[in-house]
């Protein structure tokens, strides 16, 4: 492996994650000027213009307040808890294509920190992970709501996790490969957009995100109204504030996954027809790609303002009995459709 | 070879811990580390499939339902049941006429020769599909299938009984 090599990767690797980083942090403001604009408030205004700053403040008082372990609580994995949360997080970004590849003098750079033979099952992986940072912190906190919470969210994790597999078998069998960086550059232009042929998959997989990520209508592991902050009852301080960041880049990672496998990631209409250079194709995808997720995760937020919350039986029921048998028919339609694809075109 | 040997250390290290530790939590997170490191091993194999498939079913839902259970029973030292002296000391005997075994058996093998991998990108998704429902179809589907029945079976045994209901 070549010095050259190392070094791009780790200049890579440093930009996608302060990148994440930033637009996890703009989220809790976005969320709150969206919640504002939704119920037609202002939201936060106060800390700089438009409120720019509050992001900032919001952290430096995470920082600074009194950490509590409780008397009771299992120190180690009560600390465990949010470090596995937010780590799981932060890895999922590396195998997204965030764009072409960019050729600076003679150097072709990927905009893609890994290009692992099955990226996509990489995700799978991590998102799996992730829910032993929110069981971990609410058995540890020794309170029975805490438990409550994260019995719930593995219980809710797993459901969601079998439907949204099958959703993207279905995906698999239109791009016959299971490499992020193949399955983008495939949907070329506008029209070879994965969501013309799997609508229904995409549904599926849209509503599962939702569920894996904890967000309204899906949020019953820290339902407040029930059990009063869910897994993270007895978490303060920064603890707290990595369990609600690591939910803003997980809402990120998976509207990059969703904007990547079903939007055309990084295409867009006419890239080819405008006689722009292949740099500045690159970068206006990079742009274009940015676009698509911050839409994304504009949709989280305003789902999260318009629908109240499920009954846990309503969300098992939704789980297993609507969205796997769905997927499934999703599976099968699939696969005739190739088939007569096969025969007749 | 080096990190083979290190990773084998501590998948070793990790599932001797598994049994050793006495909060039953405690055993599953080490047994979770534990299968974390078959997925190296499987890296290191070039089984790249093969490696996150073990990441996701194993450690994303197997043993994800392990915990859930033992945290839903929320047992500890205090409620471990305290087996009499004499079931310990056949316990004890038994592991050992079990070792016994082993070593003999390992004795009389002869140790085969280093198996050398005809085609390294075997482990690779598409030709590991193709292995699979092209030489192995027949096994793969019984396979399937005796899944299934367990599935049924076990949403049968969890189905409410009607008539005493």
């Amino acid at each position: 492996m070549e010095f050259a090599f190392i070094i791009e990767k780790f200049i890579l690797i440093i930009v996608v994650f302060v990148i994440t980083l930033v637009i996890a942090m703009y989220s809790t403001l976005a969320e709150r000027k969206v919640a504002g604009f939704m119920q037609d408030r202002l939201g936060p205004d106060r800390a700089g213009i438009f409120g720019i700053l509050q992001p900032l403040c919001d952290g430096g008082k995470f920082f600074f307040k009194e950490e509590i372990i409780p008397a009771g609580a299992h120190r180690p994995l009560f600390i465990l808890g949010p470090t596995l949360a937010i780590i799981t997080a932060c890895i999922g970004s590396a195998v997204i294509p965030w764009g072409q590849a960019l050729t600076i003098g003679d150097r072709v750079v990927e905009l893609q920190v890994a290009d692992v033979n099955v990226g996509i099952l990489y995700i799978f992986g991590v998102v799996a992970l992730g829910v032993y940072g929110i069981m971990l912190g609410g058995w540890a906190s020794n309170n029975k709501f805490s438990l409550m919470g994260a019995v719930r969210a593995a219980s809710q994790s797993i459901s969601y996790e079998l439907a949204m597999g099958l959703s993207i078998i279905a995906l698999l069998m239109v791009t016959q490969s299971l490499s992020l960086k193949e399955i983008v550059a495939q949907q070329e232009g506008f029209v070879n957009w994965n969501i013309w042929a799997q609508p229904l998959g995409f549904l599926i997989f849209l509503i599962c995100a939702f569920a894996e990520t904890n967000r309204v209508p899906f949020d019953l592991p820290e339902c407040e109204t029930e059990l009063v902050g869910g897994y993270h009852t007895e978490y303060s301080s920064m603890k707290l504030g990595l369990y609600m960041f690591s939910e803003y880049i997980n809402m990120f990672v998976s509207s990059a996954l969703m904007a990547a496998i079903y939007f055309g990631g990084y295409n867009f209409p006419f890239m080819y027809d405008l006689g722009l250079s292949a740099n500045w194709i690159t970068i206006i995808g990079v742009f274009v790609f940015f676009i698509k997720i911050i839409a994304f995760i504009f949709f989280f937020m305003w789902i999260r303002w318009t629908l109240p919350r499920f009954r846990y039986d309503q969300l098992m029921n939704l789980g297993w009995k609507m969205l796997i048998p769905l997927a499934l028919a999703n599976i099968a339609l699939t696969g005739v459709f190739i088939i007569l694809k096969d025969k007749f075109f | 070879m080096t990190v083979f040997y290190f990773v084998a250390f501590l998948s070793l290290f990790f599932a001797v811990m598994t049994i050793i530790s006495k909060n039953p939590v405690h055993s599953v997170l080490y047994l979770v580390v534990t299968f974390f490191t078959f997925s190296i091993h499987y890296i290191l194999l070039n089984a790249q499939f093969l490696a996150v498939v073990n990441f996701i079913i194993y450690m994303g839902a197997i043993m994800v339902l392990f915990l859930f259970v033992l945290m839903l029973l929320n047992m500890n030292e205090d409620s471990e049941p305290l087996k009499s002296i004499f079931v310990k000391a056949m316990g004890v005997i038994a592991g050992m006429c079990f070792i016994i075994i082993l070593a003999a058996s390992f004795k009389v093998l002869q140790t085969s020769p280093p198996l050398e991998i005809i085609n390294p990108e075997i482990g690779l998704v598409g030709n590991l599909g193709k292995v699979l429902f092209k030489e192995f179809l027949l096994p793969f589907e019984i396979s399937s299938i005796l899944l299934l029945t367990a599935m049924v079976g076990a949403v049968l045994l969890g189905k409410k009984d009607k008539k005493k209901a």
